[in-house]
């Protein structure tokens, strides 16, 4: 056990699994010498070679569709976005080709995505965008979104491990911000399994990733309401039993998330409460998300895109005088 | 000016012979096409009958294009065959009847009912069903030709593209990276002169689409797509060129769509002279007569490959009338893959 940053589980989780299956290699834009825009694969080219860690031409279409066919091959690609919002360029490979080839015609398309997603520091409309709930829509994808250094190494190794097409999203806001302890060892984060970050009475509040953090700081600023936060950690498939078990416990839900509100996850979640746990509630299941219009440049204006701890706050509020 | 190479047509049976083909794989080629030609025949005459639900598309003058590349291949070698290439199928080994129980929706079909027409592929025979999206496959091939680059396999990847999607950027990217790399991979351009109704002036403003070739580092080749053993003499040249780490080449087969583009477009927009200059080049009588006049293919000998070809369609036809609907109780079966998927002769 070690205390390691979420960028730094994420370059764990990968390089642990190249050095155990050589089927696994990375390939994107700038990952070898560079080790990536972020770092995430820093020394990986060093430790695995230039035929494991492929710097790729400017072209996610080459990317995506390149590590389709080496999947279909028996390879284990990991491939990178260098911004999640670039995944638009990739997006007849991943939608059209990987989600309904094992559908179509039995052929598995074993792929990690990544995608360095979210705001928070200016990266203004198209290096900022926390697109999940696009591809949660899409079958024959799972999207992955840790909040923790444990959770980003063991549902790396989850993705990796997964006969499907993953998408991991990585929180960039989090990337050096967030530390935590992660155990040494191989571990696998089950996809499909939400966490508990704080149990709690009064509040079901359901989100993922960063928005974790948001959630963890309104809760404290109300200590007379006992919040419980559900980290969904993965929103394809998602974990229903546990936000209705806990919907249930609570009788009030609160859903929260940085993507836009209209067509979001939320409404999923929402809907699927009020479907299946409507007798069991004492107010409507409210959402937080982002307003529907694009992620802005401006600090004033982002921060008035990216749901604050403010909003949460009031949020609560709302629903416990309900 | 051209750029790329233009291939010399078919030379005679000794010139044959030392590109490794005997009287007999001679034969086997011919009864591929006849085949392939076949099951495209009898597939119209389903959808006439209303047996195939949707759309039909046929590659009615590819078959040389397709069967010459596809006996090229070698047997651990992959591809990605479009809607003009049932040649590959046919000649990778696909049974007409699991083809007419893919056009007819059924349980046999490779997709079983989930996807149509050509729309399918065998990964046991090394090919990977095809999307609508041209030419989404063609990035997909360079894929598969990354896996082999990086596991230092002596295979090579098939790519094809119509001259139309040869527009789109998925070709240009899937190219380029090849080059790069130096990938085994061979690009196949069935030029059949028309996108649907759009001419190839409307589609690039170059002489030959295998000029292409030189702006991404490998060699161009243009041969004539209705003379199988050109074709065939090409394409093998490439694909050995790519196993021996010579990199991709781009093989530009030309033919003309004589056919409308799916079965409900009569094609009025193609002069009808252009089809009769090309009805004359038609690749299997071209091929036929060939067989006639080097290697004595005597009556008896044609009169056999077309019987046995009649009795194969015949035979496959009712077997896949006899194939069950697909149940609507399995739809959501393998929309997500279990590990126990992976156990494919790929994965291994």
């Amino acid at each position: 056990m070690a205390e390691k940053t979420y960028l730094q589980a994420i370059s764990d989780g990968i390089r642990g699994e190249m050095r155990r299956d050589k089927r696994v290699f990375v390939l994107g834009e700038d990952v070898g010498v560079y080790g990536g825009a972020f770092k995430v694969t820093q020394g990986f080219q060093e430790e695995f070679g230039a035929w494991r860690v492929i710097d790729m031409p400017l072209s996610e279409t080459a990317i995506m569709g390149g590590a389709t066919g080496a999947a279909i091959m028996g390879m284990r690609p990991v491939a990178e976005m260098q911004f999640a919002d670039f995944v638009s360029c990739a997006w007849d490979h991943l939608v059209t080709v990987a989600a309904k080839q094992r559908w179509r015609t039995g052929t598995p398309i074993p792929i990690v995505l990544r995608l360095p997603s979210g705001g928070g520091f200016s990266g203004g409309p198209f290096h900022s965008q926390n697109p999940e709930s696009s591809f949660a829509h899409i079958p024959g994808l799972k999207c992955v979104c840790p909040a923790t250094p444990e959770d980003a190494k063991g549902l790396m190794i989850a993705a990796i491990e997964d006969p499907n097409p993953v998408l991991f999203f990585e929180h960039k806001h989090l990337y050096r911000r967030i530390k935590g302890e992660v155990p040494d060892e191989r571990y696998v984060t089950p996809i499909g399994k939400a966490r508990v970050h704080a149990e709690g009475e009064d509040i079901t509040l359901v989100t993922w990733g960063a928005m974790v953090y948001t959630a963890e700081e309104a809760a404290k600023q109300l200590p007379d309401v006992s919040v419980e936060i559900i980290d969904l950690r993965t929103v394809m498939p998602w974990d229903k039993q546990a936000v209705l078990a806990s919907a249930r416990k609570t009788s009030k839900v609160l859903v929260l998330h940085e993507d836009t509100r209209t067509g979001g996850f939320g409404g999923e979640i929402a809907a699927t409460i009020a479907e299946e746990a409507f007798e069991d509630l004492d107010a409507p299941v409210r959402r937080i998300a982002a307003p529907d219009c694009p992620v802005p440049f401006a600090p004033v204006l982002e921060k008035a895109y990216i749901p604050q701890v403010d909003d949460v706050v009031r949020g609560l509020k709302e629903l416990s005088e309900y | 000016m051209a750029i790329a190479r233009v291939a010399e047509p078919s030379g005679s049976l000794q010139d044959v012979k030392e590109q490794g083909l005997d009287r007999e794989d001679l034969f086997g080629i011919y009864r591929n096409m006849l085949i392939t030609r076949g099951v495209e025949e009898r597939g119209h005459i389903l959808y006439r009958q209303g047996k195939i639900p949707g759309s039909f598309y046929t590659g009615r003058g590819n078959e040389a294009s397709s069967v010459g590349v596809a006996t090229a291949m070698g047997p651990d070698d992959v591809g990605t065959p479009l809607q003009r290439d049932m040649g590959v199928h046919v000649a990778r080994g696909l049974e007409p009847w699991r083809i007419f129980a893919q056009y007819m929706g059924r349980a046999d079909g490779p997709t079983r009912g989930r996807d149509g027409n050509v729309h399918m592929a065998d990964t046991n025979l090394g090919l990977i069903a095809m999307v609508s999206h041209l030419p989404a496959m063609l990035p997909v091939s360079v894929g598969c030709a990354l896996a082999f680059r990086i596991r230092e396999e002596k295979r090579v990847a098939v790519a094809w593209s119509g001259e139309g999607a040869m527009a789109r950027g998925d070709a240009h990217e899937g190219m380029n990276f090849a080059g790069v790399r130096g990938l085994p991979v061979v690009f196949i351009c069935d030029n059949n002169q028309w996108a649907y109704s759009t001419p190839t002036h409307l589609e690039y403003a170059i002489e030959h689409l295998a000029d292409r070739a030189q702006a991404y580092g490998f060699e161009g080749v243009v041969v004539d797509g209705t003379d199988v053993l050109a074709v065939y003499r090409e394409a093998k040249r490439a694909i050995e060129k790519a196993r021996e780490g010579g990199g991709p080449t781009l093989i530009e087969c030309q033919t003309l769509r004589m056919e409308g583009h799916a079965v409900h477009d009569d094609a009025y927009y193609v002069p009808k002279e252009l089809f009769e200059r090309w009805a004359e080049r038609d690749p299997i009588e071209r091929f036929r007569t060939w067989l006639r006049e080097q290697v004595d293919m005597t009556d008896d000998e044609e009169a056999d490959i077309a019987s046995y070809v009649k009795k194969l369609l015949n035979d496959s036809l009712q077997r896949a009338e006899a194939s069950p609907l697909p149940d609507p109780a399995d739809l959501l079966e393998g929309v997500y893959a279990s590990p126990d998927d992976l156990d494919t002769p790929h994965h291994k």
